[in-house]
């Protein structure tokens, strides 16, 4: 079976200051959003407490809430998680000698109008100065990520591929973001994981368009810019689309089977390869595209691989 | 030109056929077993073994088998209760012996297997349920007790040397003598500098009257917190050992910050307490003139105390305390220079080593013990209710003559071996007044949690690898299927390589797996686009495969490579979990450009190589 019976020839790079416009338009409610709801920040970054405790029978929350009230943990944030008879509890940092107790506090306190056994699935406590440090060193493993992506991507290519690159990562980056603050979806440390994934993931996809423009513009030697990018990005269509639809499979599969620990993780992920395979589509081209690469930038580190011929006499 | 030479096709052959073994042992899952294993006095042996199995056929509790191992003794059942009531069993029969009994899991590996190497993944704490602190040692608590101990010392060394100075002060990390006069302050100098040359000694020229600011240099600095977080490393291994955890793991992390991590252990208020727990040092004159075993059969005499070594001798100390651990200020195992045998020099702070020297003075050639107290929480039930009792284990350590007047340096000899000396100066520090220690991060994750993110786990690896086998084969036919292996022999790898590295499995990490299964059929999907794009071209089905594999290679490295940086990014920063995520993504980068590249061209070979003009099945 072909996705695409005949080679495909659509106009991509024209259509692009509609794409551009598009891009343009999520990026900015993205940043909107980033800006004035910032980002449901887990406990991970900010510290605190979250346990989850199973009932053996449905609990109503209300109950639950007026339990912790009394306990003097008003502050608590009480919500079902996964299935009626789970609950799951957050505190925010509470300065006491002895943080790290609050959690058996918490559940002897619930525990104490249970006359059956309630059980401890979960907990996680972070201090405030841990958390300070996770926000801190995810934000800087985010950075680095990019730096050495640029780095490997102006040594392979042509330093305006780097950037052109790096700019579809930061849009993927900034909306995938931008959709977890608009929805307040919970932002934890998997979810920064799978923002870096989705870095790794989206750039594999830029990486295969950008080959194919370099080899294009040292084949089609008359041709145009645009339309040397064109042809590029409709030769790869095919293995976008294919590529994407796999990974979106077993994102899906691991969104709806893999359970609510994992939840988070797999939305970003989601969403990142949804950006991440429009952007290598629409916006890493024209970024080169804007950025005025024309064929004779390509020369110069292509004759250092004139050098290299692949052991079975084929050049690449 | 689409054929392999043998050697290739042997070697993709080896590597699969390895995979495979080592990938095994993960298949057969493990027992429930009780783990004895041997606290300090005693070792795991053949005559414990038939200890616990006749008291366990005694009881008619059935047990699949007992192995020993060097220091553990792992007894297997088919049943959790089994475990359960074994376990209950054996630590009431080795109470009064120095055993922990901990309930483990033993993994079913057969013999052949075994006898590899092989071993089944471990599995992290989010998948098997249990405890994980980050402990955090108060750096600015210690600093402040070395320089509290300085400012002992040198209010000594001023008034022996009768410079008067008018006050002292530790703050902010420095020590401040105030002086009445400036040439006081500069006697001062002069004598802290002969006495100290550790110390950074400086005048404070912005005071208003004579003052010297006193620092630690940095080497001592280092030292001393380096120390601390070793004396609390000790302390927390040997708590653990009294929770009964069959395989804990005590890690320094960074400067000042201690990973503790508890398998299977769910009562984590227990567990708060006996690790925050505190021990404490008392040095003692040892009562030789009465009567031990008298009072070992119960006639103490009114001034004295019976205590008991820890090779289990009994001894009769004096009432009276002569010192405590907190005056104590550092111990370390080293070689008696006199006799060359093994020993433990202590250092005291001045008040201590005053007091020491006093007593010492009056009972030259009498012995004297050091007594280690731990105050451990044990919960018992009275009336019914489980009630958490504090209570204190107190241990001689040490008996020794004092053979001269003691200041603030003294020895412990006559031990027996290097070993000896360095558990000594190990308690000995333990004992000393230690570093505050907090619980700054826990994470624990109950067991059927635990169980069911296993369940989900694979549920999703498994869902979306059938998935990606079904869309492989309608859009690609035979190629498709021929990726589908390569896929396949993808998963083993990594199941192999987790597995031979021993790498630990968490939820992220399967999240790992499943993204890699995605992921990694994108190179087929480059070379089979690629071998569609020649032949549309109107190029030969042979010239097409081989322009397919090879002009996708490099791109095939280059988007592989680019998601590999992202993955070293996410494994050096990774904590904990989120390291499981980077482990499996880039040994699932790797492993699926040998499967997808080698292992599909060797079999697309196999199908099509001897044919002359093949038909394409893509």
């Amino acid at each position: 079976m072909h996705l695409l019976s005949k080679e495909t020839n659509i106009n991509f790079v024209g259509i692009r200051k509609i794409a551009l416009a598009f891009s343009a338009v999520l990026l900015l409610i993205s940043a909107y959003s980033i800006v004035t709801n910032s980002l449901n920040f887990g406990i991970d970054f900010t510290g605190g407490t979250m346990i989850e405790v199973g009932y053996p029978q449905a609990v109503d929350l209300g109950e639950v809430r007026t339990i912790l009230e009394q306990g003097g943990y008003g502050d608590a944030l009480v919500q079902n998680f996964g299935s009626l008879t789970d609950v799951l509890i957050r505190l925010p940092v509470i300065e006491s000698e002895n943080m790290a107790e609050i959690s058996n506090q918490v559940v002897a306190l619930l525990q104490a109008e249970q006359t059956d056994a309630i059980e401890v699935r979960r907990v996680e406590f972070v201090g405030p100065q841990v958390g300070e440090e996770l926000a801190e060193d995810g934000g800087l493993a985010m950075v680095y990520a990019l730096i050495g992506i640029l780095i490997y991507v102006a040594l392979r290519f042509e330093y305006r591929f780097a950037i052109a690159s790096v700019l579809a990562l930061v849009h993927d980056v900034v909306i995938t973001v931008g959709f977890f603050s608009l929805f307040r979806l919970d932002f934890d440390l998997t979810v920064l994981a799978a923002i870096l994934a989705v870095i790794g993931y989206s750039l594999n996809d830029t990486i295969v368009v950008f080959d194919r423009i370099r080899e294009s513009f040292l084949k089609m030697r008359k041709a145009e810019p645009v339309e040397v990018i064109n042809t590029s990005i409709n030769a790869t269509l095919g293995r976008t689309i294919m590529t994407s639809m796999t990974t979106l499979l077993v994102v899906i599969a691991l969104f709806v089977f893999g359970g609510e620990v994992i939840h988070a993780f797999a939305t970003a992920l989601l969403i990142g390869i949804l950006v991440g395979t429009y952007s290598s589509i629409y916006v890493a081209g024209t970024a080169i595209l804007l950025m005025g690469v024309t064929k004779a930038d390509l020369m110069p580190p292509e004759k250092d691989e004139d050098g290299e011929v692949n052991p079975d006499g084929s050049q690449v | 030109m689409n054929r392999y030479p043998l050697w290739k096709n042997l070697l993709v052959v080896a590597v699969i056929v390895t995979a495979i073994i080592y990938a095994m042992p993960n298949l057969f899952g493990d027992d429930p077993a009780v783990q004895v294993s041997a606290g300090r006095l005693n070792s795991v042996d053949l005559q414990l073994v038939n200890e616990i199995e006749s008291t366990l056929k005694q009881a008619e509790i059935p047990y699949k088998g007992v192995v020993l191992e060097e220091n553990r003794l792992l007894i297997r059942f088919s049943e959790a209760n089994e475990q359960l009531e074994a376990r209950e069993l054996i630590q009431q029969k080795l109470s009064s012996k120095d055993y922990i009994v901990a309930l483990n899991l033993a993994p079913n590996t057969p013999a052949w297997l075994q006898s590899l190497g092989a071993e089944p993944m471990n599995l992290g704490l989010d998948l098997r349920g249990g405890v994980h602190f980050l402990m955090e040692v108060d750096m600015n608590a210690v600093l402040k007790q070395t320089l509290e101990s300085y400012a002992s010392d040198i209010r000594i060394l001023l008034r022996d040397k009768t410079i008067r100075y008018t006050q002292v002060n530790v703050e902010n990390g420095v020590l401040t003598f105030g002086f009445r006069e400036a040439a006081d302050r500069d006697a001062a100098i002069d004598e802290i500098e002969r006495e100290y040359n550790e110390l950074e000694v400086a005048i404070n020229e912005n005071a208003e009257r004579p003052t010297v600011t006193i620092n630690l240099n940095e080497t001592i600095v280092r030292e001393t917190q380096n120390l601390a977080l070793q004396q609390n490393i000790t302390t927390l291994r040997n708590r653990i050992n009294e929770l009964g955890v069959a395989e804990p793991t005590v890690q320094q992390q960074g400067q000042d910050r201690i990973v503790v991590q508890l398998p299977g252990v769910q009562d984590t208020a227990q567990a708060k307490k006996i690790l925050g727990a505190t021990a404490t040092l008392e040095f003692r004159l040892v009562d030789f003139e009465s009567d031990v075993q008298g009072a070992v059969n119960g006639r103490v005499p009114a001034n004295s105390e019976l205590y008991y070594h820890r090779d289990g001798r009994p001894y009769l100390l004096n009432k009276r305390v002569m010192l405590t651990g907190e005056h104590v200020i550092n111990a370390a195992s080293t070689i008696d220079g006199q006799s060359g045998s093994p020993a433990v020099s202590v250092t005291l702070d001045g008040k201590g080593a005053r007091i020491f020297s006093n007593i010492t003075r009056d009972n030259i050639g009498n012995p004297m013990a050091v007594v280690f107290i731990e105050s451990k929480v044990e919960t018992q039930t009275i009336d019914g209710e489980e009630v958490s009792v504090r209570r204190q284990i107190p241990e001689i350590i040490s008996v020794a003559t004092i053979r001269d007047q003691l200041g603030k340096k003294f020895q412990i000899t006559g031990l027996d071996s290097t070993t000896e000396a360095r558990d000594l100066a190990l308690l000995l520090r333990a004992g000393a007044l230690a570093a505050p220690i907090d619980i700054v991060e826990e994470r624990t994750v109950g067991p059927s949690l635990g169980q069911e993110n296993i369940d989900q786990g694979f549920a999703s690896v498994m869902i979306g690898f059938a998935l990606v086998l079904v869309f492989m084969i309608v859009w690609y036919r035979l190629f498709g299927a021929v990726a589908n292996l390569a896929l396949a022999a993808n998963l083993v790898l990594i199941v192999a390589l987790l597995s031979m590295l021993q790498a630990t499995l968490t939820m992220p990490g399967i999240a790992g797996i499943v993204l890699t299964v995605g992921m990694a059929v994108d190179a087929n999907v480059l070379i089979f686009e690629r071998i569609r794009e020649e032949l549309r071209l109107g190029n030969s089905p042979r010239a097409s495969i081989d322009a397919g594999y090879s002009k996708a290679f490099s791109t095939i490295a280059d988007a592989n490579i680019t998601t590999l940086i992202a993955a070293i990014v996410l494994f050096g920063f990774g904590t904990g979990t989120i390291k499981g995520f980077a482990i499996t993504l880039t040994l699932g980068i790797l492993t699926s450009m040998f499967t997808a590249i080698v292992g599909t061209r060797m079999v697309i070979n196999l199908v099509y190589g001897r044919k002359q003009r093949p038909k394409l099945s893509i």
